[in-house]
């Protein structure tokens, strides 16, 4: 008992550190932002807001739109049909997660250039030069829209075949016996009942897109974030950059509320018994391969295109010259992600155990905290981070200086660990989202029957919740270990000398025009990713019961 | 995984990242921040190695690093910053992250109009903002920048983001020339004859150009032999297109730096002096000069072949802090006259 007497205050203190943590990058990015930018807001307001706030709400609303209509088409498709392919696209349709929105970007724009594998092979029937007007301008914003669009589709495809495939068969055919044909059903009844699952779907493909970089400033779009970029890095102005963060901040609150008003009057009125199903009706002849073609095509743009791509130039370079620094890169990138979803996994079981274990009002608000770093467009975060690292860092010298102690440097910027804690308060979300999901199938009647034949919380944990837990901690582990090895902007800002991963040297090489360079490590990054999202496509299969 | 073998697993990790860094570094370093590819400068530092037995650490990155500098501050690693153009010079010394350098070696080589009058930065080698014009299209073989505004280029030229800092210099560089509403003027010619929205990098406008979506396009000197002679894909673009040196009306050809900086809290200040004087000495700039095909600052290093087929180089000769004083008026410029929109 004593180790439970020990253990629970030290958790719940973990928990409270771990929201501190999380909550240090929006507290510092405030107070620069009250920091003075003179002359800096004249420049902005004339030439640079206008253009970023119309370029953000356009890709805002365009990228939503499209992974709106391409998410909640495919997902009706194969919950309410049977159409030829559709097992093997309940495989492929979430795939292109596994693409990150950059890599894209630098794909398609290289596919449609001039002279690109498309132009060449439109000579083949046309004039070169008519051709060449054929090719559409990718580095605009409708490009822009569109790449980012059929790459973030899968966040609303996922939540919505969950919500589809579990609808009652009851409303439909009450519908149907008014005389409703199947579109009006899918219209009046289906798609409401699965707005609060679109809400969240969208709300994470609008986050996906603010947090974007790497593909908005390849394709010439000036949103926000490319913005906060600019100000800081080439402007020279901290306090700009953080100003404009807080314009961020200011949207992605007003998206999560968006969320929950989209969530608002859930629709829960399921049978008291376990719900029948809506049985899928069958597509048959042409019905049923435009069904086939209408999932496909989204499979094919998002992720069969850009995998293909990505292996010729991978295997064509390799002949010209290959770059063993991309082993070095990968190295890199596989162990900051390591140790982040470590520490993840970690502060995300302190936090969620602090609230089972006692549950309470600041707890709960811990964690609750502690689950907003996603919301945070990793720049933004960068840019948070930055400031008190380095006044830790400076501090620790000064400390050393006055101890009479060898100056150790910059620890925590050239160590890696500025680099780390950005990937563990950025993605904290998942491992607390997963165990918070997995100790809610834990009945408190297993923690009491533990308590009453002796043993202490420790116990009980280690014997029951741990074993209980391991598919949501696999989860977890492996959803946030590929975020960190896609992740760029925060990468970007915060690595340390002599360090760059697989992402950094993606994006340093688009950037000086040789994407081709990258293909390779492009190549391993989305290679990484299959699986892991190939795996979290078994949740979306597995009825849950209702929501 | 028992719990005693994660532990030593996740030390390992821990241990191989620590050791790795700078913060345990023993003597014997300096620390580069540099905007020129590493994969560029990697031979140089290399053989800089080889030559002192000093080990070089690198930060690359192709924006930024003044302000990472700066808000690293008194403890910052950096000692030696390579910068890419004459822009980045003037904010790194406007950031305040520099130091005069200090060397009678650095200022016997380098040319007096090359060099910071307070010692803060040393240029190393020269590229010359020139044009890519079709050869089958184009067939004058001589330009000034001037001319790129008259309309008989209409719908002709093509060109990378008018806030690209190599830009940004020819910009500033006609400015100094001309005065502001001159080159206003000019700007919003220049901006009418454009065949598409500024976009892409130096390679991508000599690709247009061979791909005929436009007539001429605006590059600097070494990307053209770097796809000529290293990069087979790239070969047709180069092929495509002839380099013709222009020139500002009564001056000469718009030349640009790449250049070395001493930072301010230089940790390893000896060795990064080392560096900087090995930088601009013979081999180097003949590896320099051959590895990046950049015009070299020190006399009596031959001009790369592919290069010198250009023709005689007539360097403008406005001085550099000249050019420097007017980026920001520049930078306003392409803005207010909307020279990347649509």
């Amino acid at each position: 008992m004593t180790t439970t007497r020990i253990a629970e205050p030290a958790v719940s203190a973990l928990a409270v550190v771990t929201a501190a943590l999380v909550a240090l990058p929006v507290l510092a990015i405030v107070v620069i932002a009250a920091q003075p930018a003179p002359g800096l807001w004249s420049h902005l307001i004339d030439y640079v807001l206008p253009l970023a706030l119309r370029d953000t709400a356009a890709l805002l609303i365009g990228v939503g739109a499209v992974a709106l209509l391409i998410g909640a088409g495919t997902a009706w498709l194969v919950s309410s049909h049977d159409f030829p392919g559709r097992g093997l696209l309940l495989w492929l349709l979430p795939l292109p997660l596994a693409i990150p929105t950059y890599i894209a970007a630098y794909v398609y724009v290289d596919l449609f250039e001039p002279l690109g594998l498309v132009h060449r092979t439109l000579t083949l029937w046309l004039p070169a030069r008519e051709a060449l007007a054929l090719l559409p301008g990718l580095r605009s914003l409708p490009g822009a829209i569109f790449i980012i669009g059929i790459v973030l589709y899968p966040y609303v495809y996922l939540s919505a075949r969950a919500t589809f495939q579990l609808q009652s068969a009851e409303f439909a055919e009450a519908a149907r016996t008014l005389g409703a044909g199947r579109w009006n059903v899918f219209r009046r009844i289906s798609l409401p009942m699965a707005r609060p699952a679109l809400a969240v779907g969208l709300a994470l493909v609008a986050l996906e897109t603010l947090n974007d970089i790497g593909a908005s400033e390849y394709l010439g779009v000036r949103t926000l974030t490319v913005s906060i970029f600019t100000t800081w890095l080439n402007r020279g102005s901290l306090a700009g950059a953080a100003q404009l963060s807080c314009l961020v901040l200011v949207i992605v609150g007003g998206l999560i509320a968006l969320e929950r008003y989209g969530r608002r009057n859930v629709v829960t009125e399921f049978s008291s018994e376990s719900p029948r199903l809506t049985p899928r009706t069958p597509f048959k002849g042409v019905r049923g391969w435009l069904a086939f073609t209408a999932c496909a095509l989204p499979v094919l743009l998002g992720f069969i295109v850009p995998l293909l791509f990505l292996l010729h130039q991978s295997v064509h370079r390799a002949s010209v010259t290959m770059d063993t620094a991309v082993w070095r890169d990968a190295f890199n990138s596989v162990i900051f992600a390591a140790l982040a979803t470590l520490a993840a996994l970690g502060l995300g079981l302190a936090t969620i155990l602090a609230t089972r274990w006692r549950p309470g009002s600041w707890r709960a608000f811990s964690a609750n905290i502690a689950q907003t770093g996603y919301a945070l467009p990793g720049l933004v975060l960068a840019l948070g981070l930055l400031t008190p690292v380095l006044a830790i860092d400076n501090a620790l010298n000064t400390f050393a200086a006055w101890l009479g102690l060898a100056l150790p440097g910059l620890v925590l910027m050239s160590s890696g660990a500025a680099v780390v804690t950005a990937y563990v308060i950025r993605f904290l979300a998942v491992p607390t989202g997963f165990l918070r999901a997995g100790f809610e199938r834990i009945p408190f009647d297993y923690d009491d029957s533990a308590r009453s034949a002796g043993a202490g919380q420790i116990t009980a944990m280690r014997r029951i919740h741990l074993p209980l837990l391991r598919p949501a901690l696999l989860g977890a582990a492996i959803v946030v270990f590929v975020d960190c090895l896609k992740e760029l902007p925060a990468t970007l800002l915060l690595r340390p000398l002599n360090v760059e991963t697989l992402a950094t040297s993606i994006y340093q090489y688009a950037s000086r025009g040789s994407f081709e360079d990258g293909a390779l490590a492009a190549l391993l990054i989305v290679a990484a990713s299959i699986g892991p999202v190939a795996w979290l496509t078994r949740f979306s299969d597995i009825p849950q019961g209702p929501a | 995984m028992s719990r005693t073998r994660i532990v030593a697993t996740a030390t390992a990790v821990a241990s191989a990242i620590f050791l790795n860094s700078p913060a345990f570094a023993q003597s014997g370093e300096v620390n580069v921040y540099t905007y020129r590819e590493t994969k560029l400068v990697q031979p140089l530092f290399d053989a800089f190695t080889k030559d002192t037995g000093i080990k070089v650490n690198i930060v690359s990155a192709s924006s930024g690093l003044e302000q990472r500098i700066k808000a690293e501050g008194a403890n910052s690693p950096a000692d030696v910053m390579l910068t890419v153009d004459v822009g980045r010079i003037a904010e790194a010394v406007a950031a305040g992250v520099t130091q005069p350098i200090k060397s009678d070696a650095l200022d016997k080589i380098v040319p007096a109009q090359y060099r910071d009058p307070d010692g803060h930065w040393a240029g190393i080698s020269m590229r010359a903002r020139v044009i890519y014009a079709s050869k089958d299209r184009v067939k004058q073989d001589a330009i000034t920048y001037e001319e790129l505004a008259d309309p008989k280029w209409k719908g002709k030229i093509c060109i990378r983001s008018g806030q690209h800092i190599y830009n940004n210099a020819l910009f500033a560089a006609y400015i100094a020339h001309h005065g502001e509403a001159k080159a206003e003027e000019w700007l919003r010619g220049v901006k009418a004859n454009l065949a598409q929205k500024p976009s892409g990098g130096d390679r991508e406008t000599a690709r247009d150009v061979a791909a005929g979506k436009c007539d001429i396009g605006i590059g600097n000197t070494y990307y053209w032999a770097l796809m000529m002679n290293n990069d087979p894909d790239k070969k047709p673009w180069a092929e495509a297109t002839k380099v013709i040196l222009p020139t500002f009306a009564g001056g000469g050809t718009h030349v640009n730096l790449s250049g070395v900086l001493l930072a301010k809290n230089a940790p390893n200040r000896a060795n990064a002096i080392k560096l900087i004087e090995w930088l601009a000495g013979e081999k180097a700039q003949q590896m320099y000069a051959d590895a990046n095909y950049e015009y070299p600052v020190r006399a009596g290093v031959a001009v790369n072949p592919t290069i010198a087929g250009y023709g005689k180089l007539n360097a403008d000769t406005l001085p550099i802090s000249k050019i420097a004083a007017n980026r920001k008026a520049a930078s306003t410029l392409v803005d207010k006259v909307g020279f990347d929109n649509n």
